[in-house]
């Protein structure tokens, strides 16, 4: 069987006809296309996946595309407005907060949502915030650091 | 990570997912999913029907009435830990849900899914036990409340019936002079509680007259702690000790990270530094 | 212009990795692409009796269902090999699907090809594979017992090498005559590497030309090519195209040749269409190669004063059921060679046992060899501090070589080039406030308060293995040098081709800020391509802390090469003779007459009209280069760690962690400190969380990030770095590795740091991972 779903990502309708058991991570991924979101675990632990869900930071390796029906997706894709990189993006890249790059969408989005509730985090706060997200690469030292420049740039 | 095919079903009511449940055998109700795809990813669970129930509103939100708060089973831990209302009258039961896992899980995740699933290591069982909550359920044939001490019955096992759907858990507010705190010794991997201890304790005029302490992680269940001890004392740091060091468990679970004995130990430590925040806090 | 070597500038790969537009392997397509999911032995040991397909085959959608025996009917070599070589290695066969035995859980049987990756793993859930389970031992000393489970029938005791160095008579003298002597049993942990983007490969075999593409997670798409067409596919080099798009982090486990990646190649040629497979976290964990998993003894002695007269290290080293690539070399010669660490130790034997064990194979990780000498050298030290009275700082000064002794010959093999290690101890003790603490520890201390602790860490590394006669003396079955082209276009702006294969360090920027440097342009002139067999000319890839050393090395010859080259030809039309011109800020100049010059651009156009143009000279202008360096590198540092210890819990908090590392000059020091901060999350993880278990029949218990502690950013704290410079003398950049430090000096930190907390326990040593209950057991005991 499939589901029908329609759903807003990155502010554009889609619809679409979906296995069940398809993953949100695997519809954005393989049917639309938008590979920024990588899957790293299959525990729901290491956030890769993380993207945005009617505004709420979401693993989407844990959600089916089917109980994504009516809701809005953003994605690391859609976080640019204008070609304007946003004040997460430049400031993972000004602070050098990614390496590899695998985990970043995912940090990003999750730090975007951080921010959206605590407009100016601690480095505390920022640690606890991020803890859905796992990256190997950078000791996170600087990943703070990316946090807190994008803070500073949205306040 | 690529669940086994299965049926869909989405309800609109609570109504007609106990039908749907009535009409598939070994269907499986979803509210967040976080507790159920993880085990479908693995192939764990492979149920034939998923009976999707998170769109439904009227199992969803926190109000309060005559003394007692109600949380609908649909509610995320994101929403119970910011909770105002829960702040206000159960904090200890706002401050456990800020623990699990991390903020993309509490988005999603709810308090029917978490204690339907009854992880061992979960955050929220022994508050609702500590808060001596009453769990809801619904079923074709009517709706009944079970205490949260009952419950949980044993590993991954509870009370739900196979034709049930949990509704909301009633949660008595904590009266005046009461402090509670949760503590939590994290698993570094998971993310889940080693040990995690709830505890309450009333507080008039230097003297302690009610005191709790429930403790998670250490058994298949949350173990309740006999603490009556502490009631007429002034809460000593000696008789907090004393107290929690009543903890006992018959069969502690353990694993690669921490022993059966090791959590055992822990759960006394964290029973007293909770019973000390709670005294602090009352 | 201003310089650009030893500056920040920000990293040209970010915009594509902050946008979500890099692509790794799994986010490509190709036209008719199916997907494969192996099924993998869930037995650590087990003979096959059979294999049943039917089931799998009988399912819409499967294409494909491949067995050890479609391996032998394809009529290819079909094996895995082993690519270091020691004296009397036992070499077991390792086929790249197992035929009649499986020797560790998750060792491939079967691989089955959908439309789908849901219908590929559904399909492989129905291959039934009938396997009659046989004792298993996973763990390195239980495999040495008489009467273990034999891993390979012909290597008896699961013994795979017996290897040792130095002399071990002088080393027993010293002992005989020794004031002082501490020892140690120790586990290094095992480690699972954990490269976030775990392995995958797209194969496309294209039958109307015969030539595969294969776009795969690679740290060293040359040497995965080679070995993948010379021991698995048996296909001709030349028609085999690597490619490694964006990669996800490695940390080693992208090195290594495994069984997977050659195994999707044969289902592609099989079908004529592209495959892709990515693995699993469950199945990249049961396959990667793991790291460390040593278990040791070792003492050392000294003399009344403190100075050390010998050390000696026996260690038996987990191998895993196959020899991975590099993995004989990990445990000997990047382990044994380092035994003399920063001090200057007159007399060092080191034996080692490679043992052979039903678990994933063990390889290079972050140090490879190099964390696990510098732990049994820095823990000694700690316990040397402790015996002799000196104290952890005093101890290693007075054993530290001498700033003149440079170059240094150590009794392991290795000749230290250059180094200078006084200073960094004391930027380390200045940075950390060592005498503050020391108080505060000590008041602590009688108090009753939580316990803190300080631990040290002076480690030397070998970076960019050399030279390649030496490496291929020692066993090597591949040269270590590395490559480079570089090109100047007609309109100067460049082009670079390197054989160093960028994962995650940021060699696009670092590689252009050199070329930029050396040839006085802007860094957004200069192109650098690599990961490609197809474009690079060859290449040895990045492991092992080498490229800056090696690779970069290869880019500055070449440039060297084009600036002779361009002078020839700016000195022709210039009329000047060629040794009268310099090269300087972009421009070639008649020496003493300053208005007599050239832009690059004027010559490099002119290389490719060639319309006024030397006789004697090809046009163009571009030069390759093959660099072998004369030696390693050799990079170190003194690292602090302050640690508290809930003694109730036994839990430990980072309190504190400054490392001075001398890493020789610097490119970037932005990329510099972020390798540092990671190679430290690693290190740290090691001696705090990461473990990767076996029970007793061989099941990975800690296979899932739910056992397995990856370090999390709410675990870890700020780092503290500073650097001292030594400039390495025998390359032309004078720098030296930085990717490994972090890793090879901090696990020593760390436990010497909680070890040094519980000293009022009378606790000298409690093995990695240190959990709270170990910790708490420790202090109750």
């Amino acid at each position: 069987m499939t589901v029908s779903i329609q759903l807003e990502v990155n502010g554009k309708p889609v619809q679409a006809a979906v296995e069940p058991r398809r993953l949100l991570v695997h519809f954005l991924r393989e049917d639309l296309g938008l590979t920024g979101a990588n899957i790293g675990c299959e525990t729901s632990l290491c956030g890769a996946c993380t993207v945005l869900v009617d505004g709420d930071a979401v693993k989407s390796c844990t959600m089916l595309a089917a109980q994504a029906d009516g809701a809005s997706v953003t994605t690391i894709e859609g976080l640019a407005q204008n070609g304007d990189l946003h004040p997460l993006q430049e400031g993972f890249w000004e602070k050098h907060g990614l390496q590899c790059g695998y985990c970043t969408p995912g940090m990003i989005l999750s730090a975007n949502y951080l921010l959206a509730q605590n407009p100016s985090p601690s480095d505390e706060e920022i640690r606890e915030g991020l803890k859905g997200n796992i990256c190997r690469c950078t000791g996170y030292h600087n990943i703070v650091e990316a946090v807190k420049y994008a803070a500073e740039r949205m306040s | 990570m690529y669940p086994a095919q299965f049926d869909y079903r989405r309800a609109g009511s609570v109504d007609e997912a106990l039908g749907l449940l009535q009409e598939h055998e070994d269907a499986k109700l979803m509210a967040g999913g976080h507790s159920l795809i993880p085990m479908m990813k693995l192939r764990l669970a492979q149920p034939p029907v998923v009976i999707d129930i998170g769109r439904l509103d009227e199992l969803k939100g926190i109000s309060e009435a005559g003394g007692s708060v109600r949380v609908g089973s649909l509610t995320t831990h994101a929403d119970i830990a910011a909770s105002d209302v829960l702040a206000a009258h159960c904090p200890v039961f706002a401050e456990a849900a800020g623990h699990i896992g991390d903020a993309q899980v509490r988005n999603r995740g709810t308090i029917g899914g978490n204690i339907a699933h009854a992880d061992p290591g979960s955050d929220i069982p022994p508050v609702l036990v500590l808060l001596g909550a009453s769990v809801h359920l619904q079923s074709p044939s009517g709706t009944r409340s079970v205490a949260a001490g009952d419950f949980f019955q044993d590993l991954l096992m509870t009370d739900v019936g196979e034709d049930e759907i949990l509704t909301h858990v009633d949660v008595p507010a904590l009266g005046s002079g009461t402090g509670s705190a949760y503590l939590k010794f994290e698993h570094p991997a998971s993310g889940y509680a080693v040990v995690g201890a709830a505890a309450a304790v009333t507080v008039q005029d230097g003297r302690c007259t009610a005191a709790g302490l429930v403790v998670g992680g250490v058994g298949a269940v949350p173990t309740t702690v006999d603490v009556s001890s502490l009631v007429g004392t002034d809460l000593s740091d000696d008789a907090i000790a004393a107290a929690a060091s009543g903890l006992d468990a018959e069969d502690p679970i353990g694993d690669i990270f921490a022993s059966g004995d090791y959590r055992v130990h822990v759960g006394k430590v964290y029973g007293k530094r909770a019973l000390a925040a709670a005294r602090d806090r009352a | 212009m201003a310089r650009v070597l030893g500056t920040s500038i920000k990293r040209r790969e970010d915009p594509a990795l902050i946008t979500g537009r890099g692509k790794y392997t799994d986010d490509l397509q190709a036209a008719g692409m199916a997907h494969a999911a192996i099924v993998r032995s869930p037995y650590a040991h087990a003979r096959i009796r059979g294999i049943d397909t039917s089931a799998a085959e009988a399912l819409p959608g499967v294409l494909a269902v491949l067995t050890a025996r479609d391996v032998a009917a394809a009529g290819i070599p079909g094996v895995v090999p082993v690519g270091w070589l020691l004296p009397d290695l036992k070499t077991p066969a390792h086929p790249m699907i197992a035929a009649d035995t499986v020797r560790h859980v998750g060792d491939a049987v079967a691989v089955v090809v959908a439309e789908d990756r849901y219908l590929a793993r559904d399909a492989a859930e129905r291959v039934a594979v009938d396997y009659e389970p046989l004792d298993a031992v996973a763990d390195v000393v239980a495999a040495l017992e008489d009467g273990a489970p034999a891993v390979h029938e012909d290597a008896p005791g699961n013994v795979a090498f017996d290897w040792e160095i130095g002399d071990r008579e002088s080393v027993d003298a010293a002992f005989a005559s020794a004031a002082h002597t501490v020892e140690l049993d120790l586990r290094n942990n095992r480690l699972i590497p954990h490269a976030i983007e775990p392995r995958a490969v797209l194969a496309s075999y294209d039958s109307s030309t015969g030539e595969m593409t294969i776009h795969m997670t690679s740290q060293n798409p040359h040497v995965h090519r080679l070995l993948m067409t010379l021991a698995s596919l048996g296909m001709p080099e030349h028609k085999v195209r690597i490619v490694a798009p964006e990669v996800g982090g490695g940390f080693g486990s992208k090195i290594h040749h495994y069984a997977d990646e050659a195994i999707v190649g044969l289902c592609s040629m099989k079908l004529d269409r592209p495959v892709k497979w990515t693995a699993t976290r469950t199945e990249t964990n049961l396959t990667d190669a793991h790291g460390r998993d040593h278990s040791t003894h070792c003492e050392l002695a000294l003399d009344a004063d403190g100075r050390i007269t010998g050390l000696r290290v026996d260690t038996a080293a987990a191998m895993g059921a196959y020899l991975s690539t590099f993995a004989p070399a990990v445990p000997t010669y990047l382990y044994g060679t380092l035994m003399s660490g920063q001090y200057d130790i007159p007399a060092i034997h080191c034996h080692v046992t490679g043992v052979f064990t039903h678990t994933a194979p063990v390889d290079a990780y972050r140090g490879a060899g190099r964390p696990e000498a510098t732990y049994v050298v820095e823990r000694l030290m700690h316990l040397a501090g402790e015996a002799t009275g000196l104290g952890p700082v005093e101890v290693r000064r007075r054993n530290f070589v001498p700033p003149d002794a440079f170059p240094y010959q150590t009794q392991v093999a290795l000749a230290y080039d250059s180094g200078n290690y006084g200073p960094a101890m004391d930027r380390a003790l200045e940075m950390i406030g060592y005498d503050d603490l020391k108080t505060e520890q000590a008041s602590r201390r009688g108090n009753g308060g939580k316990l803190i602790g300080i631990g040290f860490s002076s480690y030397i590394e070998a970076c960019g293995l050399a030279p390649s006669a030496v490496v291929g003396s020692l066993g090597a079955q591949a040269g270590q040098w590395e490559s480079a082209d570089v090109r100047v276009h007609p309109t100067a702006s460049v082009t670079v081709y390197t054989g160093s294969s960028s994962h995650g360090q940021g060699h696009e920027t670092t590689f252009s800020q050199i070329v930029a440097d050396k040839l006085g342009i802007d860094p957004e002139a200069v192109e650098v391509i690599h990961g490609d067999t197809d474009l690079v000319q060859f290449g040895m890839g990045t492991y092992g802390s080498r490229s800056a050393a090696v690779g970069g090395s290869a880019i500055v010859k070449s440039v060297e090469k084009i600036i002779e080259k361009g002078k020839k030809i700016a000195a022709h039309l210039l009329e000047a003779s060629a040794e009268d011109l310099e090269y300087e800020d972009g421009s070639f100049r008649v020496a003493g007459s300053p208005d007599r010059a050239l832009a690059l651009g004027d010559v490099a156009l002119q290389a490719y009209l060639a319309h006024n143009y030397p006789d004697d000279l090809e046009p163009g202008l571009s030069a390759t280069s093959f660099y072998d360096p004369a030696n390693f590198t050799y990079p170190f540092g003194t690292h602090v760690c302050v640690v508290e210890v809930d003694t109730e819990t036994g839990s430990i908090e980072l309190l504190r962690y400054a490392a001075v590392d001398d890493v020789g000059n610097v490119i970037n020091p932005m990329i510099v400190d972020g390798q540092l901060h990671g190679g430290l999350a690693q290190g740290i993880g090691q001696a705090l969380w990461e473990n990767a278990v076996y029970d007793d029949s061989g099941q990975l218990v800690s296979g899932s990030l739910m056992d397995y502690a990856v370090p999390k950013i709410h675990n870890l704290i700020p780092f503290e770095l500073d650097r001292t410079t030594t400039p390495c003398p025998h390359n032309p950049l004078g720098v030296k590795g930085v990717g490994e430090a972090g890793a090879i000096a901090s696990p020593a930190a760390v436990v010497n740091a909680v070890v040094d907390a519980l000293a009022p326990f009378g606790i000298s040593h409690i093995d990695m991972p240190l959990t709270p209950e170990k910790v708490w057991r420790a202090v109750n005991s």
